[in-house]
């Protein structure tokens, strides 16, 4: 076996692997720190050993037996400093592993551990592309822009509430199950909308590492939990807004609004994945289970993507969905993006008047006032437009938006 | 795994001061599922006194030892498995006596 193989192995594994290996560990030991910890050892070690030894038949078993070893090294270690050590925690160490299914349960167990409504939001997205991901301490700082030494002490703050707080690891209940899952969705949302709308000087408009990372802890949460209609819908939601990022930012690096973008350059792979969930959602909802807000976003989304010609979009149906999404959630900023179906249907005028009533909510948010610009350019009021644009430049954060609305302000007459 | 539950009041939103009846019968409960180690409420702040006798002798003086908006009003000891429990019993806690709960565990 050649080091290129061995690497390219080590890399797979770690991409499939890791959050299985953690997430037995922690069972078994019941502490994340120790899983954690020998999991990154058992990966370590496959790097030195792969290439000499070559690549075991199965990767996951030979990871999960190392780390298990290198877990009760720590755990003997420990012990012998601290006779209070429970030995108990030593018995099942050689234990075989365990069957698929509840292994998988692990993962699901993890994932539910790391985003904990007990736990800062900040602290569960930290734990959750660290524990789950795999993503490394440096990898997580970058994307998020912070300092490897703060996020560090987050994780490690987290891990150890878990610990002294015994945060269970476990599934929740059935009645407990909706909330909870909606709380790690959140989790998710909030790191696919961090690299989509990726915000921050010298960042990128999108940074793909992050919505790469959300859509694929997104399917790993659908694998095991199959019938939860909101993990299909984000996920749908994810795919189809995926599915048009290389349009929606130019060569020169500013937004490409949907009206503009070409529609050729979408992915037409995500975009067919992304109905068929869409689907497979109605279908549920026409048998009497009521969508939730992911999936209404999802919908409104597949409705776009199924245009070929902004003139083809059925902006009927777009609103129509914004008004089942209002009386679900029945935030302004729901207001504001209704307001732009109203705009196609109704015209600028009404839908102007309609954005103007959320000011007193969404005055500090530059969407609120890159949506009023448009509106008063397209009724002709520049003067009033040009201030609505200023003010939504300042506020804006993305490079990409910013270079946009600049560009709209200064075309002004 | 015991938690100690401190019942947090608001010196310029103090919760009711009807509770009582309901403390009693959610202190019912408690004690028979298990989960009561102990409970008391707490006479004012004003009623406190800070001791400290780290020097040379002990230096007595009135008042809590932080003057805050918010202050502890009364504590519980739970046992209770797993967080997860005792949050639960927090979320019941808080609307029982009309007030914010801080879940903390014992070491």
């Amino acid at each position: 076996m050649n080091d290129a193989d061995a690497r390219e192995a080590v890399t797979r594994a770690h991409r499939e692997e890791w959050a299985r290996v953690v997430a037995t560990l922690a069972r078994r030991f019941g502490d994340l720190d120790i899983a954690e910890e020998a999991a990154a050892e058992a990966f370590a070690a496959a790097v030195r050993r792969w290439p000499a030894d070559g690549v075991p038949p199965s990767p996951g078993a030979w990871l999960t037996t190392t780390a298990g070893r290198k877990a009760i090294d720590r755990l003997r270690r420990e012990s012998r400093r601290d006779d209070k050590h429970k030995e108990a925690q030593l018995v099942y160490g050689d234990a075989p592993p365990e069957p698929a299914g509840v292994i998988d349960d692990d993962r699901l167990r993890l994932i539910f551990t790391c985003c904990h409504p007990a736990l800062a939001m900040e602290a569960r997205v930290a734990l959750t592309l660290r524990m789950v991901g795999g993503l490394t301490v440096p990898e997580i700082a970058r994307a998020f822009l912070v300092r490897e030494t703060a996020l560090e002490r987050r994780i490690t703050r987290a891990k150890a509430k878990i610990k002294a707080a015994r945060i269970p690891y476990r599934v929740p209940s059935a009645e407990d199950l909706p909330e909870r899952v909606s709380g790690v969705l959140a989790v998710l949302y909030l790191v696919f909308n961090e690299g989509y709308l990726a915000t921050g000087p010298g960042a990128g408009p999108v940074r793909q590492d992050l919505t790469a990372e959300a859509i694929r802890l997104t399917r790993l949460t659908r694998a095991l939990l199959p019938d939860d209609g909101e993990v299909a819908g984000l996920l749908a939601l994810m795919l189809l807004t995926e599915a048009r990022r290389t349009a929606r930012v130019s060569a020169g690096g500013e937004l490409v609004t949907l009206a503009e973008q070409d529609r050729g350059a979408w992915d037409a792979a995500l975009i067919a994945e992304g109905h068929r969930l869409v689907r497979e959602r109605l279908a549920a909802a026409a048998a009497g289970t009521p969508p939730g807000r992911y999936q209404i976003l999802a919908a409104i989304n597949a409705v776009h993507t199924s245009a070929r010609d902004i003139r083809d979009t059925d902006w009927s149906q777009i609103l129509a969905l914004y008004d089942q999404l209002a009386r679900l959630d029945p935030a302004p900023i729901v207001a504001l993006n209704r307001a732009v179906a109203v705009a196609e249907l109704d015209g600028p005028q009404v839908a102007l008047a309609e954005v103007d009533r959320l000011q007193d909510s969404l005055a500090g948010y530059h969407a609120y006032h890159a949506t009023r610009a448009d509106l008063l350019r397209r009724l002709g009021l520049s003067r009033q437009a040009r201030a609505a644009y200023d003010r939504a430049i300042e506020l804006a954060g993305n490079t990409a938006e910013t270079a946009y609305l600049t560009r709209r302000r200064d075309q002004l007459r | 795994m015991r938690y100690l539950v401190s019942v947090i009041d608001d010196k310029s939103n103090p919760g009711s001061t009807d509770r009582g009846p309901a403390i009693s019968e959610f202190n019912e409960r408690l004690i028979a599922e298990g989960h009561w180690v102990f409970a008391g409420g707490l006479a004012g702040t004003d009623t406190a006194t800070v001791v400290d006798n780290r020097g040379e002798r002990a230096v007595f003086t009135d008042g809590p030892f932080v003057e805050s908006k918010e202050y502890l009003a009364g504590v519980w000891v739970w046992e209770a498995p797993d967080l997860d429990v005792a949050l639960e019993l927090a979320a019941e806690a808080s609307k029982v006596c009309d007030r914010k709960i801080e879940v903390r565990p014992f070491l």
